[in-house]
C-alpha cells in the first residue's frame, strides 16, 4: 500500500512538471486530466489506510470535478480561441526545468516541520503536495496564455489538495464541498473572463493587459 | 443566547440578502428591489446592533457549531450593515445614471442587483463563521461574486481589472486555504474536538505544534493579506476599485478588505498561544508597515482621484493590521473603530466620486479643478470625507489613530509609533495637497486637456446633461454616514463597550 502511495505521489509530481515542458495547450489540459485522476487515487488509497467511508465519497468527488468536469470547461475555452499553443513563455523549457528542481528542494525543506510532528508514511510525502503548490505559482507566473494562467491555479490548487490528503486525510466534509464548489465557480468566472478578454483585446496574451498602471 | 432565537439572529443578516438577490433575479432591476436591497442591509446592521446586547458583556449568539455572533462578529456586523445601507441607497442613483446614459442595460442591472445582495450574504457569511473553513469558503465566495461587478462595464480596463483581481485574489486566498489545511493538521494532532472550529481552537491553541503553526500562519497573513490589499500581493487593489462601480468600490474598500483583517484577528490570537509572541508580532508589522511605506509613497505620486482611494485604503488596511500586530485589548478596540470609521468615510468618498466622474468625465485629478464653486454640495461631501479620512477631529478617525498610537506606546513599540506617524504625516500632506487642487484649484476652463470633457464631444456632453441634480438618494445616506463617523468620534456610548468587549476576545496582553 505504502508502494501504491509513493508511486501515486510520484506520478502528481511528474504530471505538475511535465506541464512546464509541454506547450501545447490541449497537451497541458490532458495533463490536468491525469493529476485528477491521481487525486481521486490518492483518496481511494488514504481510504482503505483510514477505513474510511467518507473519502471514498470525497474520490469520486474529485474526479468528477478535476478530471472530467474542469477539464471540459478548459477545453470549451480552448475550441473557443484559436490559440492552440502557449506562445514563448518568460522563462524557457530548460531554466524552467531547472527552476522546478529548486522549487522541489525549497518545498522539501519548508515541509520539515509537517513532517517532524508525525512522521507517518503519508507525511513523509507531503513535500510532493507543496512542491505541486508552487510548481502551480510558477506557471502562473511565467506563462502569457489567460489559459495557461488557469492551469497554473489549478495545479497549485491540486497541490493544496495533495497536501490535505496526506496529512490530514482531507478536510471535514462540508468545507470540501465548499471548497470544491469555489474552484468550479472560480474557473467558470476565469472561462467567461478570458471570453471578455478575447473581444475586448483581441486575444488572451496577458502581456497585453497594461492599461491600467500608476 | 442559544436556541431558536439565536438561530433566527444569526441567519436573518444571510437570508435577508440572499431574498433580496432572489428578488432581483426574478423581476430584475425595479424600485422595489433596490429598496428591498437597502433594507436586506439595514437587517445586517439591526442584527449587529441587537445581537450586542447579549455580546457586549462577553455573552454570544451561538447557533450550533457552525454560526456564532460573539462581539468581533458583532462589529464586523454592524461595519457590513452601515456601509451596505449607504453604498446600496446611494447605489440606487449610480444605477439609474449609468441606465440612463446607456452604460448599462437592463440585464446589466439585473445581473448588479443579484450580485451585490449576494456579495453582502457572504460578506456575513465570512464573519459570523465559527469554522475556519467556512470562514475561508466565504471570503473565496465575494471573489466570486464581485468579478463580475468590477467588470460590470465591459471596457478593456474593467476587463483587464476583473482579470488580474481575480486571479490574483484566487491565488492569495488559496495559499490562505493551505495555511488553514496547516491549522487543521495541528489541531487533529492536538486532538482538538471539531478540528476547525474557532472556539475549540482558542480553548487549545497552546497545544497546538508551533513549527507547523509558524508556517501555516505566514500563509495565511499572505493569503488573507492579499484580499486585505496589502504587500506582497497588493497590485490587483487599485485596479479594481478604480475600475467597479462606485458602491460596490464602497463596499469592497469598506467591509471587504476589514472582513480579510478580521480573519486574520481570529487567527492571531491561536498563532499568539502556540508559536513565539515576536514571531507573530514581526510577520504582521512587517506587511503592515511595508504596506503603509507603499500607500504613502503611491500617494504622493497619484494623478487619478479614484486611485488615491484605493491607495487610501491600502494605508488604512496596513494601519489596521500594524494594530493586530501590537494586539492589546485597547489596540483591538482602537483597530476595530477605525474600520469602522474608514468603512463609512470611504463610502462617502468613492459614492461621491462615482458622482464627480459622472459630471466631470475624468478621473484625472489635474483636470477636476474648483468643485467647489460648481457643485458646492458634492464638492463639500467629498471634502468632509476627506478629512474624516486623514484623521482631522472630530471623526472618529481621529479618536482611533489616537488610540492606535497610544496602545504602541503602551506595548513599548516606541519606533512603530514613530514610523506610523511620520508616514501618517506623508500620507496627510499627499492627499491634503491634491484634494486642495480639486475642490478649491482655479477652474479648469484654460486647460483643454486630453481627457477633460471636450465640449465638441456630443456624448459626453448628455452624460453631464442627464446627470446635473444631485439626486436625494445620494445626498441623504452620504450625509447620514458622515454624521455617523462624527458622532462615534465624539461620544463613546453606541459602540464603546461593544469594541472593547471585541478587544478582550482576540487581543492579547
Amino acid at each position: 500500500m505504502t508502494q501504491l502511495l509513493y508511486l501515486i505521489c510520484g506520478g502528481l509530481l511528474l504530471s505538475s512538471v511535465m506541464v512546464l515542458w509541454r506547450r501545447e495547450l490541449s497537451a497541458i489540459v490532458r495533463l490536468l486530466v491525469v493529476q485528477g485522476v491521481l487525486l481521486g487515487a490518492l483518496a481511494l488509497v488514504l481510504a482503505g489506510r483510514l477505513d474510511s467511508v467518507e473519502l471514498v465519497v470525497v474520490a469520486i468527488g474529485v474526479v468528477a470535478l478535476k478530471a472530467v468536469l474542469v477539464p471540459r470547461i478548459l477545453r470549451r475555452v480552448l475550441r473557443d480561441g484559436n490559440e492552440a499553443r502557449e506562445t514563448e513563455p518568460l522563462v524557457n523549457v530548460t531554466a524552467s526545468i531547472v527552476a522546478a528542481a529548486f522549487l522541489i528542494l525549497l518545498a522539501y525543506a519548508a515541509s520539515r516541520p509537517l513532517v517532524r510532528l508525525s512522521p507517518s508514511a503519508e507525511t513523509q510525502a507531503v513535500p510532493v503536495g507543496l512542491a505541486m503548490v508552487l510548481l502551480g505559482f510558477f506557471v502562473l507566473v511565467t506563462r502569457r496564455r489567460a489559459l495557461s494562467q488557469i492551469v497554473g491555479f489549478l495545479l497549485l490548487d491540486n497541490g493544496i489538495a495533495a497536501t490535505a490528503f496526506l496529512i490530514t486525510g482531507g478536510v471535514p466534509g462540508i468545507v470540501e464541498l465548499a471548497v470544491s464548489l469555489d474552484v468550479l465557480l472560480v474557473v467558470l468566472v476565469l472561462q467567461v473572463l478570458t471570453a471578455r478578454l478575447r473581444t475586448t483585446f483581441g486575444g488572451t496574451d496577458i502581456d497585453e493587459l497594461r492599461e491600467l498602471h500608476d | 443566547m442559544t436556541g431558536t432565537p439565536a438561530l433566527l439572529l444569526t441567519l436573518a443578516p444571510i437570508v435577508a440578502p440572499i431574498a433580496a438577490a432572489a428578488a432581483a433575479y426574478l423581476m430584475g432591476w425595479r424600485r422595489p428591489v433596490a429598496i428591498a436591497t437597502v433594507a436586506a442591509a439595514a437587517i445586517v446592521l439591526i442584527a449587529g446592533a441587537w445581537s450586542a446586547t447579549w455580546t457586549a458583556d462577553g455573552g454570544e449568539v451561538a447557533a450550533g457549531n457552525w454560526l456564532r455572533i460573539d462581539a468581533l462578529s458583532g462589529v464586523m456586523l454592524i461595519v457590513i450593515g452601515a456601509v451596505g445601507v449607504v453604498a446600496t441607497w446611494a447605489g440606487i442613483g449610480y444605477l439609474d445614471d449609468e441606465l440612463a446614459t446607456g452604460h448599462t442595460d437592463v440585464e446589466g442591472a439585473r445581473r448588479y442587483g443579484v450580485l451585490v445582495p449576494l456579495f453582502l450574504a457572504a460578506m456575513v457569511v465570512a464573519v459570523l463563521a465559527n469554522n475556519l473553513g467556512l470562514l475561508w469558503a466565504a471570503v473565496e465566495g465575494t471573489t466570486i461574486v464581485t468579478a463580475f461587478l468590477v467588470g460590470h462595464r465591459r471596457s478593456r480596463r474593467s476587463v483587464e481589472a476583473s482579470w488580474k483581481y481575480v486571479i490574483i485574489c484566487s491565488v492569495g486566498i488559496a495559499l490562505a486555504y493551505l495555511g488553514t489545511v496547516l491549522v487543521n493538521y495541528a489541531a487533529e494532532h492536538a486532538g482538538v474536538e471539531g478540528s476547525l472550529d474557532w472556539t475549540q481552537l482558542v480553548a487549545h491553541a497552546s497545544e497546538l505544534d508551533p513549527g507547523v503553526m509558524r508556517l501555516a500562519f505566514a500563509l495565511l497573513v499572505v493569503g488573507f493579506g492579499t484580499k486585505a490589499g496589502l504587500v506582497p500581493l497588493h497590485s490587483w487593489l487599485p485596479d479594481a476599485h478604480s475600475q467597479a462601480p462606485a458602491p460596490v468600490s464602497a463596499l469592497m474598500s469598506g467591509v471587504l478588505l476589514p472582513v480579510a483583517v478580521y480573519a486574520l484577528a481570529r487567527y492571531r490570537v491561536i498563532a499568539v498561544a502556540g508559536i513565539d509572541p515576536g514571531f507573530v508580532r514581526g510577520l504582521l508589522l512587517a506587511v503592515g508597515l511595508a504596506s503603509l511605506l507603499l500607500a504613502a509613497g503611491l500617494l504622493l505620486a497619484q494623478r487619478d482621484y479614484k486611485r488615491l482611494l484605493a491607495y487610501s485604503s491600502i494605508e488604512h488596511m496596513a494601519l489596521a493590521v500594524v494594530g493586530l500586530a501590537i494586539g492589546t485589548p485597547l489596540a483591538i478596540a482602537a483597530t476595530l473603530l477605525h474600520i469602522v470609521g474608514h468603512g463609512l468615510g470611504k463610502a462617502v468618498l468613492f459614492c461621491s466620486a462615482g458622482e464627480i466622474l459622472a459630471r466631470e468625465g475624468t478621473t484625472r485629478i489635474d483636470a477636476v479643478r474648483g468643485l467647489f464653486a460648481r457643485t458646492p454640495v458634492l464638492a463639500g461631501l467629498f471634502g468632509a470625507g476627506l478629512v474624516a479620512l486623514l484623521g482631522l477631529p472630530p471623526f472618529s478617525l481621529f479618536v482611533s489613530e489616537i488610540g492606535l498610537i497610544r496602545a504602541m506606546v503602551g506595548a513599548g513599540a516606541w519606533w512603530v509609533a514613530a514610523v506610523v506617524l511620520l508616514l501618517l504625516l506623508v500620507v496627510f500632506v499627499a492627499i491634503s495637497g491634491k484634494a486642495a487642487g480639486i475642490l478649491l484649484g482655479d477652474p479648469p476652463s484654460r486647460d483643454p486637456g486630453v481627457s477633460a470633457p471636450a465640449a465638441g464631444s456630443s456624448g459626453v456632453v448628455g452624460t453631464v446633461a442627464t446627470v446635473a441634480g444631485l439626486r436625494a438618494s445620494t445626498v441623504v445616506p452620504l450625509v447620514g454616514a458622515l454624521v455617523a463617523v462624527a458622532v462615534l468620534g465624539i461620544v463613546d456610548w453606541p459602540l464603546g463597550q461593544l469594541l472593547h468587549a471585541a478587544g478582550q476576545i482576540v487581543g492579547t496582553r
